[in-house]
């Protein structure tokens, strides 16, 4: 095993490890779905402001400024989960910033600038309705949608960075002769990634805010408004849940290349096998699914599109050296099993909407995406949780240990209990809000303008 | 080995950092302060309006100034990071905890309906409001009196930033907030006609002034017990020009708010500010941590460059965008009540074929799924990404997700 000692901080015994690490995966779980909103989100409410500007129909308007209520709120709890979880990069694992700051620190500082820009023309836009000419008023959105992207790829080259390292070298324990563009984004582990959340974003806004709207349906509010507040967030979602099976495959594909031992995880394949099969469901233990459904030869043609292909199995490495499986395992089933149920559901909109040019009628269909909205929430973390937890025990994939990373500080326990109430009363206070915009009366919006 | 220039421009930037988010986030604390201390009735309920609607269309700009200075500091300074936030680990997570209050308290404002509501958040907003600069400013004390070795966690969990100097920057951060959110509030209330509020902005300005200067002053004697060294740079070596700066800049502002020339005012108690953190890194040189200077501290050279294009690049696009927002904001585009143009939309743009779109929307999926899924190599496996978005746009406006009736 690799050791970097000496060019950071002296690795300390942490007794609360678990805890830092489950403090950080909570901080994860709550800015996630917020970073779904923020990347995709302004884009559905640029393209009803352009409806707007294109047809002049009022109704756009009225659509696009509501939901920019939504966005500013939804913004602001983004922006401070994010900064605690750029906090957490000194309060929980100061050993791995202090090491590898000088490496992976440049994706955070251009990110920085992103969110810079993300911020400046959220304010511009946000109280720009009606000061500010249409036209200029819409341009002034685009650098919203464009920095979300940027920031997301930013974050994830050095996600990307954690998971297949490189752009460094370590010579007697210290990091020397740093070649961070080439760390951060030469990597060939970055584009699945990126791609995967950033689709990801797409469906969880998606379906979210169709499945509010569906919701409403159930209860009888079903104008035109509505109608077209549904349509909008269910397009974009119908299309991208079926497109993220293929970019999920890939990614699945590009696993199996630099994480064998990941993929052994999320397959709970113990040993190195020819021609491995895939199992769904089911649970893993002493090195084997018990309970599964065998599909011969799956995991093979699933992970290099070969019947007989060689999978690595946990036995690979050191037991010391292996993630936890069935916490990888169920994550990454739960990603699968709902991204697929979403895709088909995707699917029949779709199909619908190209064969009878009307959104679907069936009652069935309006219930599937009220749970759609949470389930896609859900896909979302357990897809973190599988590439997040699949490292371990690694927080530098073969390089640094998550143990040697973490702080000497004490007081874990108490951070994290006081992190997860903050956050108990942040969630009840935006679940308030939400209702409350949703429940103001369309004519007072317009009223108040 | 790189330059000393090198070494120090990143150090540079993180103390204009620090700067600009004293002068700019710092106001938006202070403007929390100040509803805290709003008072009752009619009145206060202006001021506690008046001091969100002012700071609101800025405050997460403003607010990224902080993470500006984490991400440089921690690319640049690895090890310094590590040691400041190990040992410093609760006056940095009080200092989250109070972010996270006041960036909901933003978010929750939107919802609130009734005065029992409103005071609520507000109240939160403005006890957070004074946590935050707090915590940040005894962190500043603790680094600047030597309290924190170098190491994980190696200093005081308590006594590293309660030292009676920490607690004084601490209170003097507050005490610099309120001042200058007074200031700008004052400048945005003339802007406005609204006198009322100016009267009450400018005696607030004045008072938080006085308490600042008085605080900064006793500050200075408190580093002669706890770091005489730094003491010495103060009041006679190099950070002298700086803290003469600070004080004639402080004076200048108090006379500026007292003749009610709000406008100026801003520039100088900003440049009080700066002065005084100036005086903070010149009195330290070298040194960023107890046995560890700069040269000891600094990330490779390769990384330093790399630091210094991103920020000078970054910085090209960020300030002519911050430039437009505050333009609008400090000309009152933004204010309330400034609703203007009744907005008619252009019209006759020409719609999109949708069968052409169809039959690309199809093209692209099939392109998308053979490069993707089916090819193995690195370029087939980009153009097939990038054909399966085309599928996704061009799919999307096929559909023309609209209800006509």
């Amino acid at each position: 095993m690799i050791r970097v000692l000496a060019d950071g901080l002296m690795p300390v015994h942490q007794q609360y490890l678990l805890q830092a690490r489950q403090m950080q995966a909570l901080s994860f779980a709550v800015h996630i779905p917020l970073v779904a909103f923020g990347i995709s989100f302004p884009a559905m409410v640029l393209f009803a402001e352009a409806r707007w500007l294109r047809t002049g129909d009022e109704l756009y308007r009225t659509l696009a400024r509501r939901w920019t209520r939504i966005l500013v709120a939804l913004f602001a709890v983004g922006v401070i989960t994010g900064t605690i979880l750029s906090f957490e990069m000194g309060l929980l694992w100061p050993n791995f910033t202090a090491t590898f700051g000088g490496v992976f620190g440049l994706g955070f500082a251009i990110e920085g600038f992103s969110f810079f820009l993300e911020a400046i023309f959220i304010g511009i836009y946000v109280y720009g309705w009606d000061r500010l000419s249409p036209r200029t008023h819409f341009l002034s959105g685009i650098p919203i949608v464009l920095t979300g992207f940027t920031g997301s790829l930013m974050v994830i080259s050095v996600n990307a960075w954690m998971n297949h390292p490189g752009g460094f070298t370590l010579r007697g324990g210290k990091v020397v002769d740093v070649r961070q563009w080439q760390a951060l984004f030469a990597n060939t582990y970055l584009w699945h990634e990126l791609v995967h959340m950033y689709v990801a974003g797409y469906i969880v806004s998606g379906f979210v805010l169709a499945g509010a709207y569906a919701f409403g349906r159930l209860r009888g509010r079903w104008g035109r408004y509505e109608r077209t507040a549904l349509a909008i967030p269910l397009t974009v979602a119908a299309l991208a849940a079926p497109v993220q099976v293929l970019i999920g495959d890939w990614a699945a594909r590009d696993v199996a290349r630099a994480q064998p031992v990941k993929l052994a995880a999320i397959e709970g394949l113990a040993q190195t096998t020819r021609g491995a099969p895939e199992y769904l469901l089911g649970w893993y233990e002493h090195g084997r699914i018990r309970f599964g459904l065998e599909i011969p030869h799956g995991l093979s043609l699933l992970a290099f599109h070969s019947w007989d292909a060689e999978v690595q199995g946990l036995d690979v490495v050191p037991s010391a050296e292996r993630p936890p499986v069935n916490v990888v395992r169920f994550s990454f089933q739960t990603m699968v099993g709902i991204g697929t149920l979403l895709a088909l559901l995707g699917v029949v909109f779709v199909a619908v909407r190209i064969r009878r040019r009307r959104l679907p009628e069936s009652r069935w269909f309006y219930g599937a995406l009220v749970a759609a909205g949470p389930l896609s929430v859900v896909a979302l973390i357990a897809g973190w949780v599988t590439t997040e937890v699949g490292r371990q025990p690694w927080v530098v994939y073969r390089v640094m240990p998550t143990a040697d990373a973490v702080t000497g500080a004490s007081g874990i326990p108490v951070g994290y209990t006081v992190l997860a109430l903050v956050y108990v009363v942040v969630g009840v206070g935006v679940s308030w809000v939400l209702r409350r915009l949703a429940r103001a009366p369309l004519e007072l919006e317009e009223a108040a303008r | 080995m790189s330059s000393t220039f090198l070494l120090a421009l990143p150090l540079v930037f993180v103390l204009s950092g620090v700067v600009l988010y004293a002068v700019l986030a710092g106001a938006d604390l202070g403007a929390g302060l100040w509803q805290l201390f709003a008072g009752r009735g009619r009145h206060g309920e202006e001021i506690r309006d008046y001091a969100h609607h002012s700071m609101a269309p800025v405050w997460e700009a403003n607010h990224v100034w902080l993470i500006f200075v984490l991400t440089v500091f921690w690319t640049a300074y690895p090890t310094a990071f590590g040691s400041i936030a190990s040992t410093l680990a609760i006056p940095f997570f009080l200092a989250g905890i109070g972010i996270v209050f006041r960036g909901a308290a933003y978010a929750l404002r939107v919802g609130a309906s009734t005065p029992r509501e409103l005071g609520v958040i507000d109240t939160i907003f403005s006890l957070s409001s004074i946590l935050t600069p707090f915590a940040l400013g005894a962190m500043v004390g603790a680094i600047a009196t030597g309290r924190v070795p170098v190491g994980n966690a190696a200093g005081a969990r308590f006594s590293s930033w309660l030292s009676a100097t920490s607690i004084l920057v601490g209170v003097l951060a507050v005490a610099t907030s309120a001042y200058l959110a007074a200031v700008y509030l004052a400048a945005d209330a003339a802007r406005r006609d609204e006198c009322r509020l100016e009267r009450a902005f400018r005696a607030r300005a004045l008072g938080a002034g006085v308490a600042a200067g008085a605080l900064a002053l006793a500050g200075i004697f408190a580093f002669r017990y706890e770091a005489h060294s730094l003491y010495n740079e103060l009041v006679s070596g190099r950070a002298l020009p700086a803290v003469v700066v600070s004080a004639l800049a402080g004076l200048t502002t108090l006379a500026l708010v007292y003749r009610r020339r709000f406008e100026a005012a801003r520039y100088s108690a900003a440049l009080a500010v700066a002065a005084v953190v100036a005086g903070w890194g010149l009195a330290q040189w070298p040194a960023i941590l107890p046995g560890l200077d700069i040269r000891q501290a600094a990330a490779p050279h390769d990384t330093l460059v790399a630091v210094v294009v991103a920020v000078l690049g970054g910085g090209a696009i960020v300030f002519p965008s911050l430039a437009l927002l505050f333009r609008l904001t400090l000309a009152g585009r933004f204010d309330p009540g400034r609703a203007a143009q009744a907005a008619t939309p252009a019209h006759g743009l020409p719609e999109a074929r949708p069968a052409l779109l169809v039959r690309t929307a199809v093209a692209c999926l099939i392109v998308g799924f053979g490069l993707l899924t089916i090819a193995n190599a690195a370029w087939a496996h980009a153009v097939g990404v990038t054909a399966l978005l085309a599928f996704v746009v061009a799919g999307f406006l096929a559909l023309a997700p609209t209800e006509e009736s």
